[in-house]
């Protein structure tokens, strides 16, 4: 069996319309890899992660989270998603958001523990938010939310943790830091975050993912203008050689890159 | 009104029946609003009357009636829209419509107008028999069960779905198992507001609640205490009004959501 964290071969996925989502998506990730997958709105980046977390099924092609089906591996995966979905309004306070890490499966009458507390708590003061604990999610800032989600996710204790558009709602000054905790996180933990924004690709990313659907228009002599519009992935990266890798009908791009 | 209260029997049922019905209501009524589930409630409430209808024509209890198209267009509603989710607002207007017309022609296939039936459009608080008064109390030990036993994943599955399934939260199996509990409160609380209004009860007093309390569990103790204070007012204005009490307790609920809604704002 192999030490890879994640396993997708050949994923085909299309919506329920029957519009193409992911075609023939192959993509391994090593453990301790910090994967960002760029590429354009519409690509297939958020659908992507969600066939990860088994939250979406392919229709073909195969999925191996840990070596095991996506739904069998949950436990050890830590899902950051995309601030927008978020509920402004709900009652909850940042302190419950952060516990929801805590569950595992449905336990009729099982309150929290001192345990699932500290280690929320624990998370929260990592992430320097501990002071927010008290406070309703929906009054804090977006920066402060998505710290939120991240210690959500740590809460689960995760090997493996995927976030979806970690950076859209953190304020440019403190995307630095937001990165460089990633990295810290990186030493223990294989990241796959997903992301529009070239710029978020940052000197902690350490393999870089090119994500589009619609490639077959673009089979031959692929250069890096081709492959910067059919991928959305920015010239500046390719032409610098950041690891890289395409995903999507590899068959076309054989010589291609990686 | 104390003389009246120590001396009629259906008085002191009207006053059990609203305090009964808001607890549900206050409970429940926080997790529908929270999930914005307010037109799904009203779809239930309005499609119970076709089961109205049924019980009416083939002369079985009336609330069995209520209760059983209740559960099946809640549950109808809810596989639509886990499956076709753009599809649930056509589910809910279907079931809203449906259950009423059905409801209208078993009542007039079952030989003409019935008069009591319409007590369950617009309530029948100061009619309320004892042992329906049992049934809500076993009603609101079951709500109770159910939130307290599920707190924790059904604020979750509320708050955020996915991740909830990706801490392996049967979230499927619990929202169809809360649509049932939707449909026991919608028609528990027929009996004090009618069907028409059940959707006011569900949502105004959490709405009040959710302007003073940041947390689901405050909420739903506040919007409870909030319907029991309405219901009460409500029934105390009818009685020296000698006006009917479903429209008193909800007109009371609105004014008093208004002020509040002035006074305090959308804040928290």
């Amino acid at each position: 069996m192999s030490a890879n964290v994640v396993e997708l071969e050949n994923v085909t996925h299309s919506f329920s319309s029957g519009h193409p989502v992911l075609r023939n998506v192959s993509l391994e990730v090593e453990h301790k890899d910090f994967l960002a997958v760029i590429g354009p709105n519409g690509g297939g980046k958020t659908t992507l992660l969600k066939i990860v977390l088994g939250l979406l099924k392919p229709d073909s092609g195969r999925v191996r989270v840990f070596g095991r089906p996506p739904a069998k591996a949950r436990r050890r995966m830590g899902y950051v998603p995309q601030d927008t979905t978020f509920k402004r309004d709900f009652p909850i306070r940042a302190l419950d958001a952060v516990l929801m890490g805590r569950l595992q499966g449905i336990r009729p009458f099982a309150g929290y523990s001192r345990g699932d507390r500290e280690a929320a708590l624990e998370r929260m003061s990592m992430l320097g938010i501990e002071d927010l604990a008290e406070k309703k999610v929906g009054n804090l800032s977006g920066g402060q939310r998505q710290r939120v989600f991240i210690a959500r996710a740590l809460a689960t204790d995760p090997d493996l943790l995927l976030l979806d558009e970690p950076a859209g709602s953190v304020d440019p000054s403190n995307q630095e830091s937001f990165y460089h905790l990633l990295g810290e996180l990186n030493d223990r933990i294989t990241i796959v975050m997903v992301t529009h924004d070239i710029g978020a690709v940052s000197s902690y990313v350490k393999t870089v993912a090119c994500l589009n659907v619609g490639l077959a228009s673009h089979g031959e002599g692929l250069d890096h203008e081709s492959m910067a519009e059919a991928y959305g992935c920015p010239i500046e990266l390719l032409a610098h050689g950041v690891p890289h890798r395409l995903l999507g009908e590899k068959r076309d791009l054989e010589g291609g890159n990686d | 009104m104390i003389e009246a209260l120590a001396q009629y029997t259906f008085l002191q049922n009207a006053f059990a029946a609203a305090l009964l019905g808001a607890v549900a209501a206050g409970v429940v009524g926080t997790l529908v609003s929270v999930n914005r589930m307010s037109s799904l409630a009203g779809s239930v409430a309005h499609a119970s009357f076709g089961g109205l209808g049924l019980a009416y024509a083939a002369s079985f209890p009336h609330l069995l009636g209520a209760l059983l198209f209740s559960l099946v267009s809640a549950l109808g509603i809810g596989v639509i829209s886990l499956r076709y989710r753009e599809r649930a607002d056509t589910a809910i207007a279907a079931f809203w419509a449906i259950g009423m017309a059905a409801g209208l022609v078993l009542i007039k296939l079952s030989g003409g107008y019935a008069v009591d039936l319409m007590s369950y459009l617009f309530g029948s608080i100061m009619a309320v028999p004892g042992r329906d008064l049992l049934l809500m109390a076993l009603l609101d030990v079951a709500v109770l069960l159910f939130v307290t036993g599920f707190f924790r994943e059904l604020v979750a599955i509320s708050y955020d779905s996915e991740f909830s399934r990706v801490q392996g939260i049967h979230v499927g199996l619990l929202f169809m198992l809360f649509l049932c509990v939707v449909a026991l409160t919608v028609v528990m609380l027929i009996r004090v507001v009618g069907l028409i209004m059940v959707i006011a009860m569900l949502t105004i007093p959490p709405a009040i609640a959710r302007m003073f309390v940041g947390r689901m569990g405050r909420m739903m103790a506040a919007s409870a205490v909030i319907a029991a204070v309405l219901s009460v007012g409500g029934l105390v204005l009818a009685w020296y009004t000698g006006l009917q009490g479903g429209p008193m307790i909800i007109l009371l609920s609105g004014a008093i959501y208004l002020t509040a809604f002035l006074v305090r704002g959308e804040s928290s």
